[in-house]
């Protein structure tokens, strides 16, 4: 990015680069200042959500929608449980509870599959993580109050149907794309 | 009803965790230590990736790539201008923040822009980074079409975004 920069300034001799990085730098920092009390105040609530067993509540809600997508997964309970785990704490925006659960969840159907090639059910959780479902999406939020935005939770309900899309899509497409890929490790 | 969301969540799951004998403010100020922590460990990233996206942006190349690729993003509906996202957020999580908070400063929290930047944020992940976790942590050497299924997913998260962005105002 740098080298990328530099090149391309010397080549149209546009501005003033020493100022440039100092700015950038400098608007990092008060970026952060200003995220750091909505941040807190939303770990803060994401904790109670936890602690409350709330969170655990839900993942029992999800059980049976879930088992239906992961008909392998199911059959072992301690999968199950970190899967539901997993997917309850990327919905309330838990991403640092999210991240072992998943991990577990993938170790363990990797256990069950015996192979070092991601069944059809790992790449479906991977695609279930990486494409974000989130209902608060507190820290895009927190960014929009902090540079002024006028309702910083109005964008709510375009996330969510994005979300629910782009999640679609990734099922859609994994479920598409498997009869590409050689070596099913897993026999349905 | 959206200015009375916050407050209204807040006092909801306080009942409801107060009913079930949970230390509330305990577990907030636990939590709100875990917030400062996500802070701590984003602000040297963030320091470098504004100063790189300021650098870009002074220098002309952010401008020659959205041009590079502009006919591709406005064929699948996709502002030129959150072209710089859509690139970085498959990526890197806090580059992506750095790109979106800057975005959102350039055009307004509230412009069309703006508002794409965000949804895109917020509807998508750091794809390369939590495959290679998961895989990686699982011991899975053959990923298979995990990436590319979840790519596809990016894609249309992020075309998905320029149309809710306009349509659910």
């Amino acid at each position: 990015m740098l080298a990328l920069s530099l090149f391309c300034g010397l080549l149209t001799g546009s501005g003033d680069l020493g100022r440039a990085a100092m700015e950038g730098a400098g608007k990092a920092v008060s970026l952060c200042v200003s995220l750091t009390g909505s941040l807190c105040l939303w770990s803060g609530f994401a904790a109670v959500l936890e602690r409350s067993g709330l969170q655990a509540g839900l993942a029992r809600l999800l059980s049976p929608l879930l088992g239906r997508l992961y008909p392998t997964a199911r059959r072992d309970e301690a999968t199950m449980g970190a899967l539901c785990g997993n997917v309850t704490a990327n919905l309330l925006g838990l991403g640092s509870a999210a991240t072992p659960l998943g991990v577990e969840a993938v170790r363990r159907m990797q256990a069950l599959a015996g192979t070092d090639a991601a069944t059809d059910e790992m790449c479906r959780l991977v695609v279930m993580n990486t494409a974000s479902i989130q209902i608060l999406p507190t820290t895009v939020a927190a960014l929009r109050g902090s540079l002024g935005a006028a309702k910083p939770f109005d964008i709510l309900p375009a996330v969510w149907v994005t979300s629910v899309l782009s999640v679609s899509a990734g099922l859609i497409a994994a479920g598409f794309l498997r009869h590409f890929w050689a070596g099913h490790p897993v026999k349905r | 009803m959206s200015a009375y969301l916050t407050p209204t969540l807040l006092l909801a799951v306080s009942a409801l965790a107060l009913g079930r004998h949970v230390d509330v403010y305990d577990a907030l100020l636990e939590g709100g230590k875990r917030g400062l922590e996500l802070v701590k460990t984003i602000l040297p990233a963030l320091v470098m990736l504004l100063t790189a996206v300021e650098l870009l942006r002074a220098s002309g190349a952010m401008e020659a790539l959205t041009r590079l690729l502009a006919p591709a993003a406005s064929w699948l509906g996709i502002p030129p201008e959150t072209l710089s996202l859509v690139l970085i957020r498959p990526l890197s999580g806090s580059a992506a923040l750095a790109v979106g908070a800057d975005l959102m400063a350039v055009h307004g929290p509230d412009s069309l822009i703006g508002r794409t930047a965000a949804i895109m944020l917020g509807s998508t992940e750091t794809t390369f980074y939590t495959i290679s976790v998961y895989f990686a942590a699982a011991g899975v050497k053959r990923t298979r079409y995990a990436i590319p299924a979840a790519l596809i997913a990016d894609l249309a998260g992020f075309a998905a975004a320029a149309i809710t962005a306009r349509l659910l105002n």
